[in-house]
């Protein structure tokens, strides 16, 4: 009896904490206008030249990421000079009107305007055609939320794979203990169910390295994703730049790794007649491309819709404007993160596992 | 729309990150840890395979044991039989060695018993003529110790010659 007291007390607090931590943000924007739930959780998917902990919006807790700009020579300084810069407001007419932020000190000339840097013209201002600036923009380098994230999440890997590998160099092939233990079954998973069970057993090793990695990079950083708080929270692996490059880095493998079988499946299908190996060459052509860009959707969209799901249940709260809903909302978000750190294995697996399958088909010998 | 279009900077820290993990982990901790894992498979793989060699080889080695023995018993088999004939055989030859002297024993002592039967016989004989001679002697004697009775012998002498 007194525990389930002491339980529902720390139930209590947690709860209370989080309605400080999470609807502070928004207590400003719901009195200016209503909460907006889509803008938010686009704000909170899309990439950000800050790494928002709590508060409002701008002048909250947050920490201000370097920005990096190459316009006639590199431009660095701190994001701050963004968030904190002056508020401007363009009237296009009665009821529409933008709002961005103008850069002040090393930020000057500069306008961040939904987390796009671009160059002011003569008035000091952003011209607008429809919904965007027209202005011309740098080229942006900057450590965005998700460049920091990355690098948080490699370093993360690189630590956790140079232990683990240290401790084979320490003591030789012994069984495995601690870190170790726990990764060898999923490294010699990589080996065995996906390098090996898809690509030709003579020529698997040499993309087992490019395969490890891929998974490790893709499950670590979805696992990083579901972290609420900093250095987690970035929606990195559902962010169309990360899984475009990564589905164009196992395009390289796959077409420069294909042999003399592949290409003539492409060009000159065997076994049907010759006017049909005509029309088959533009469809396997494009079967080139639609492989890797499968991989590119598939991975974006479940993360990016994991990260949707989990906010939008909890906006049900702020949408209410009653803590009574976290009573519905809590559980399901927590349902839903639950399951995201089985998508966060699965979508890993499954893009090493297809990017095998396709490089096992550009390097498997013609069947005699 | 951004959320879907590339952005530039992120591509460019991604490819550059992502490049430079690939080669660290590549170098440093797959090679390795894959090194590791394969060397200690094979060791597995090879002392199983040593392990069933082993078991293949007490195998083998019990059935040549087994087969020793065997042989060690057919071959004590065959020695006790072989005494145990030598040991009848040395009986029976002595049996019949044993007969054969009794026989001559008996043989020979017939032969004495005859021999000296044979002696005995002569001398009785000797002793008998002797005894005749001396018997016939003394007859002789009386008979002719008158002068009638030695007409009567010459008479019947002469007589027993007529008769002849």
């Amino acid at each position: 009896m007194q525990q389930a007291g002491k339980f529902s007390s720390l139930l209590q607090i947690i709860v209370f904490a989080l309605s400080f931590f999470v609807y502070q943000p928004f207590a400003k924007a719901s009195e200016e206008e209503n909460f907006n739930v889509g803008e938010m959780i686009m704000h909170h998917i899309k990439d950000a030249h800050e790494w928002h902990i709590a508060g409002p919006e701008h002048g909250g807790i947050s920490v201000y990421l370097p920005v990096i700009l190459h316009d006639n020579g590199f431009k660095f300084f701190s994001s701050k000079h963004f968030y904190h810069g002056q508020k401007m407001e363009v009237a296009i007419n009665d009821s529409t009107s933008y709002h961005f932020m103008a850069g002040v000190g090393p930020a000057e000339g500069y306008a961040l305007y939904h987390e796009e840097i671009y160059k002011l013209d003569a008035h000091g201002s952003l011209h607008f055609v429809g919904e965007h600036p027209h202005n011309s923009t740098p080229t942006d380098l900057s450590i965005t939320k998700n460049v920091a994230s990355l690098l948080f999440g490699s370093l993360l890997i690189l630590i956790i794979m140079l232990s683990v590998a240290r401790f084979y160099r320490k003591n030789g092939a012994v069984a495995p203990k601690g870190l170790a233990k726990f990764l060898e079954p999923i490294i010699v998973m990589v080996r065995d169910d996906i390098a090996k069970a898809n690509i030709d057993k003579h020529k698997y090793h040499k993309y087992v390295p490019y395969l490890l990695t891929i998974f490790f990079f893709i499950w670590i950083n979805n696992m990083l994703g579901l972290i609420p708080i900093i250095p987690g929270g970035a929606n990195l692996t559902g962010n169309i730049t990360i899984t475009l490059f990564l589905a164009f880095c196992t395009l390289l493998v796959t077409v420069f790794s294909g042999n003399k079988n592949y290409w003539g499946h492409i060009f000159w299908m065997p076994g049907i007649p010759v006017p049909m190996k005509i029309f088959m060459i533009p469809i396997e052509l494009i079967g080139i491309l639609t492989k890797p860009f499968a991989l590119m959707i598939r991975l974006f969209a479940n993360i990016t819709a994991g990260h949707i799901i989990v906010l939008a249940l909890i906006s049900i709260i702020f949408i209410n404007k009653n803590i009574a809903w976290a009573g519905l909302s809590v559980p399901m978000a927590l349902f839903i993160s639950v399951l995201e750190i089985l998508v966060a294995f699965l979508q890993g697996f499954l893009f090493a596992m297809l990017s095998a399958l396709f490089i096992g088909a550009a390097v498997e010998e013609a069947h005699h | 729309m951004d959320l879907i279009l590339p952005d530039f900077g992120l591509l460019v820290w991604t490819g550059l990150v992502f490049s430079l993990l690939l080669f660290l982990l590549a170098k440093f901790a797959w090679k390795p840890i894959l090194n590791a894992v394969n060397t200690r498979e094979e060791k597995i793989a090879e002392a199983l395979e040593l392990a069933e060699k082993t078991k293949a080889e007490m195998q083998a080695l019990k059935a040549e044991n087994d087969q020793i023995l065997k042989e060690a018993r057919a071959e004590r088999d065959l020695i006790l039989k072989e005494a145990k004939e030598a040991a009848t055989g040395m009986v029976e030859d002595a049996k019949g060695k044993a007969k054969d002297e009794a026989a001559k024993i008996v043989e020979s002592a017939r032969q004495t018993i005859n021999s000296e039967k044979a002696a005995a016989m002569a001398e009785l004989k000797n002793h008998v003529a002797s005894l005749s001679l001396e018997i016939a002697e003394k007859v002789v004697r009386q008979e002719l110790s008158s002068d009638d009775k030695q007409k009567a012998l010459a008479t019947q002498l002469a007589g027993e010659i007529k008769m002849n």
